[in-house]
């Protein structure tokens, strides 16, 4: 096994997408414990359409995606979470809308420019030849800024996820922090999604969350639990898709659901 | 002394609609205020006005300090991971907003506050499994780290059974007393409520 990994690690562009595969898992789980908490985990899916959208269309004009699909699905998630708290309009009829259309704009400027090539198939699905070097600056400097928020931001986060009404009534401005949680989410679902593809990269936000849920009942030891479940879930889906060359997006998502099926075992044990 | 004052005050939340109208009230220091009256007749929207989560449309509300609000559960907490501890502490967080970390005052004041709700020894209890009454508890105690004034309680006794009620209302008597808290307390259970409190309004269609 060390010898296969070694291998591995001897490709540039797979110890590329470890790294960068390795942050975003982190990340996303950290954000992911507040959506699920908070209801929103389908935003997780409609901003990975949302993006997915957007980066067809820049690329089939033939455009740099990144910079274009970061700020494209950062105002789609703010506009998301305003959404959510308007009682008129239910959220997730909201999302549907919004995913479905993107991604039917994605498609239809696609077929009629470049035509469903296989960069198109990549997005889609995810590719771990995806990641450039500029790729891996960008995740690293991302992730950084997604742990340093989520640390000075932990206690307001636990509050206002727990509590919205009661946090703003004693003065804290609960919309600042729901923003930041959007707009960390849209920046990790760009960065990720074309190593996880669209299909799949919601699941590795709401996956370890689920999971962690199982059997912990504290927030911190969710919050940290999270974090190494989505990690170790990550290294053993891209161990398992080099040795039979599956694809790793969907070989991470089914190391995600044999562990949260595990871990729902755990729980029930642990409970009697 | 007064620690609400309200003059004149309208709400409505459509333009043209005002669910309250022309409302003037005073709290004074050690009140223990009930709110009473059917459901829609604005209880909850006037308590909205009071903590500044409804702009009013007219008149002034002035409130002296910082209220400790104990809102109705939701659907979110009730399968939410987190221990008393974690929750009574978040009280704290208005105290010093810009700290990363809680402070050990912040951490005493908890301690202290779970002790005489005794909440204490099963601090690392999961808020889900509790009872209704002992979630209850555990959001007044975190209502009681925010504020050193006034708590505001929106129906705290919803769909729990007599004895649990009679045990809050025991509990939020005990704390007006020796704490000099004041309360103010929404319900639609007028008889009971009316009993405890040293004030009552009835709240009607305005």
């Amino acid at each position: 096994m060390i010898e296969t990994i070694q291998e591995m690690m001897g490709f540039a562009f797979i110890s590329r997408a470890v790294l960068v595969g390795t942050l975003v898992s982190l990340c996303a789980a950290l954000l992911g414990v507040s959506l699920v908490l908070k209801r929103y985990a389908n935003i997780g899916t409609g901003l990975s359409n949302v993006a997915f959208g957007i980066t067809t269309v820049a690329t089939a004009f033939g455009l740099m995606p990144l910079p274009i699909a970061i700020p494209g699905s950062i105002i789609v998630a703010v506009i998301l979470l305003k959404i959510g708290n308007n009682h008129k309009i239910k959220s997730d009829s909201a999302i549907a809308l919004i995913s479905a259309s993107a991604l039917a704009i994605g498609v239809a400027v696609t077929s009629a420019t470049t035509g469903l090539n296989t960069d198109v198939c990549n997005f889609m699905f995810g590719s771990i030849l995806a990641m450039s070097m500029e790729d891996v600056i960008l995740s690293i400097v991302v992730s950084i800024i997604v742990l340093v928020l989520f640390v000075i931001y932990y206690r307001k986060l636990f509050a206002v996820t727990f509590d919205e009404d009661f946090s703003k009534a004693v003065g804290l401005k609960t919309s600042r922090y729901t923003n930041l949680i959007a707009v960390l989410t849209a920046v990790i679902i760009v960065v990720g999604m074309r190593m996880m593809g669209t299909m799949l990269i919601s699941s590795i936000i709401i996956f370890p969350a689920l999971t962690s849920m199982r059997v912990f009942k504290s927030f911190k030891s969710v919050i940290i639990s999270s974090g190494i479940i989505s990690v170790v879930c990550f290294l053993i889906g891209i161990f398992l898709s080099y040795l039979y060359n599956i694809s790793t997006g969907a070989m991470i998502v089914l190391v995600n659901l044999i562990m949260f099926i595990l871990f729902t075992i755990l729980g029930k044990i642990v409970r009697e | 002394m007064d620690v609400i004052d309200i003059k004149n005050l309208s709400f409505g939340y459509y333009s043209g609609h005002d669910v309250l109208k022309n409302i003037s009230m005073k709290v004074h220091e050690g009140d223990f205020l009930c709110i009473v009256g059917e459901n829609g007749s604005g209880k909850s929207t006037l308590m909205k006005c009071i903590l500044g989560l409804n702009k009013v449309t007219k008149g002034e509300i002035s409130v002296s300090g910082r209220i400790g609000y104990l809102p109705q559960m939701t659907e979110v907490q009730n399968n939410f991971p987190a221990t008393i501890e974690e929750i009574v502490l978040s009280g704290t967080l208005p105290d010093n907003i810009r700290k990363i970390f809680y402070t050990k005052q912040d951490k005493q004041k908890a301690k202290e506050i779970m002790e005489k709700l005794q909440l204490y020894d099963m601090r690392k209890k999961c808020f889900y499994e509790l009872s209704g009454g002992q979630k209850q508890r555990v959001l007044i105690a975190r209502s009681l780290c925010a504020t050193e004034k006034i708590i505001l309680l929106d129906e705290p006794v919803n769909g729990l059974d007599p004895k649990i009620v009679f045990e809050i209302y025991e509990l939020l008597k005990k704390i007006n007393k020796e704490n000099g808290i004041t309360i103010i307390m929404v319900s639609h259970d007028v008889d009971r409520a009316i009993r405890i409190c040293n004030k009552g309004n009835r709240s009607r269609k305005w």
